[in-house]
């Protein structure tokens, strides 16, 4: 699990990195810390796997891209091979094993609609899957939340 | 707005993690042959016009104690499911929340017909389905520490949906089999 000073770091750096020359030293300062600590914690999470990532976010429809979340109702007994080939398109974002009818559910990131048209075919071809795709329609706001320190649940307030 | 060269060079250089060293714009801007003023600016300019939407930690909910990660998904009336989803990106629990298109059989009445599958046709949904259709129009990611904290999340999502709602399912991960995120694929030959 993780020690109170890194579940304070993450909450901090959730977001909002400093665009400073030092924005670790900047971030340390907050925390009375030292630039090296807050490098090396971070460091160990990623090392870790408690983060998977640290570096910006991008919404690609900003610039005419986008994301969307599809489905498909893979076979148990072919779970493995259609894991290795969705994952395998650098346009694979994510990819979840769901508990349902529908049991992998991932995300194609791209630059244009072609792009995205075309990996979902690709994934058709080479898996002979439909894939149903659930294109973003609306996003709602929503609050930035990670309550880590508290040691309370997400849910509670 | 479209992506310009230098975009795109700071995009690929920077969506695999920033360097985690005590000048990291400045390591990015030697990698790019910029400065790290101009790199600073840019990324600004990025998170003004909300292509980037932060810059920070992307957490692993599973490592990090939240082993409950539901994608709750709800039958939400169309007339009221943009009001209701903004309010249901309030509630404590809810990391996204998303409407996205039903999958329904062509001739259901009264619900909006504007589903998008690629390859199209209902032989395809309901194979798709496990000969179920998708009635569901909201979805909203749940996460706690166990399956009855996120069932009692969505039972506070049931309760603000109220009578809008017509029927709901979580759908629970039970692996990740990709985090990446997002990377371009042929930067600058898709103009």
């Amino acid at each position: 699990m993780l020690s109170p000073d890194d579940a304070r770091l993450l909450e901090r750096l959730h977001g909002d990195l400093p665009l400073t020359e030092r924005p670790f030293a900047d971030v340390a300062l907050e925390f009375g810390w030292t630039e090296d600590y807050v490098i090396t914690r971070l460091s160990a999470l990623l090392e870790s796997g408690m983060l998977t990532r640290f570096g910006p976010l991008f919404q690609i429809e900003r610039a005419g891209g986008l994301f969307v979340l599809a489905a498909m109702a893979v076979p148990e007994e072919r779970y493995e091979a259609v894991t290795a080939q969705v994952n395998a398109l650098p346009e694979v974002a994510h990819n979840y094993r769901r508990e349902h009818a529908l049991n992998m559910w991932f995300v194609l990131g791209t630059e244009t609609p072609a792009q995205c048209a075309a990996a979902i075919a690709r994934i058709e071809a080479e898996t002979g899957l439909p894939v149903l795709a659930f294109p973003k329609e609306r996003e709602f706001f929503v609050e930035l939340k990670l309550p880590l320190t508290s040691g309370a649940p997400h849910g509670a307030r | 707005m479209a992506l310009d060269d230098f975009d795109r060079a700071l995009m690929a250089a920077t969506q695999g993690g920033l360097p985690l060293v005590p000048r990291p714009y400045d390591a990015v801007g030697e990698r790019l042959g910029v400065s790290g003023q101009q790199v600073r600016e840019r990324l600004a300019q990025m998170l003004e016009s909300g292509l980037i939407r932060r810059i920070g930690a992307v957490p692993n909910h599973y490592r990090l104690g939240f082993t409950a990660n539901g994608m709750s998904v709800w039958d939400v009336e169309d007339a009221q499911v943009d009001t209701l989803g903004e309010r249901i990106g309030q509630l404590p629990g809810v990391s996204h929340c998303y409407r996205r298109p039903r999958h329904l059989p062509k001739a259901a009445p009264g619900r909006s017909q504007d589903a998008l599958s690629p390859s199209g046709g209902d032989a395809v949904q309901s194979i798709a389905t496990g000969g179920n259709f998708w009635p569901y129009n909201l979805f909203a990611m749940l996460h706690g520490r166990s399956r009855a904290e996120v069932e009692q999340q969505a039972v506070q999502v049931r309760e603000l949906l109220g009578a809008a709602c017509r029927g709901h399912d979580i759908l629970y991960s039970t692996a990740i089999l990709k985090k990446t995120g997002l990377r371009l694929t042929h930067p600058s030959k898709e103009d």
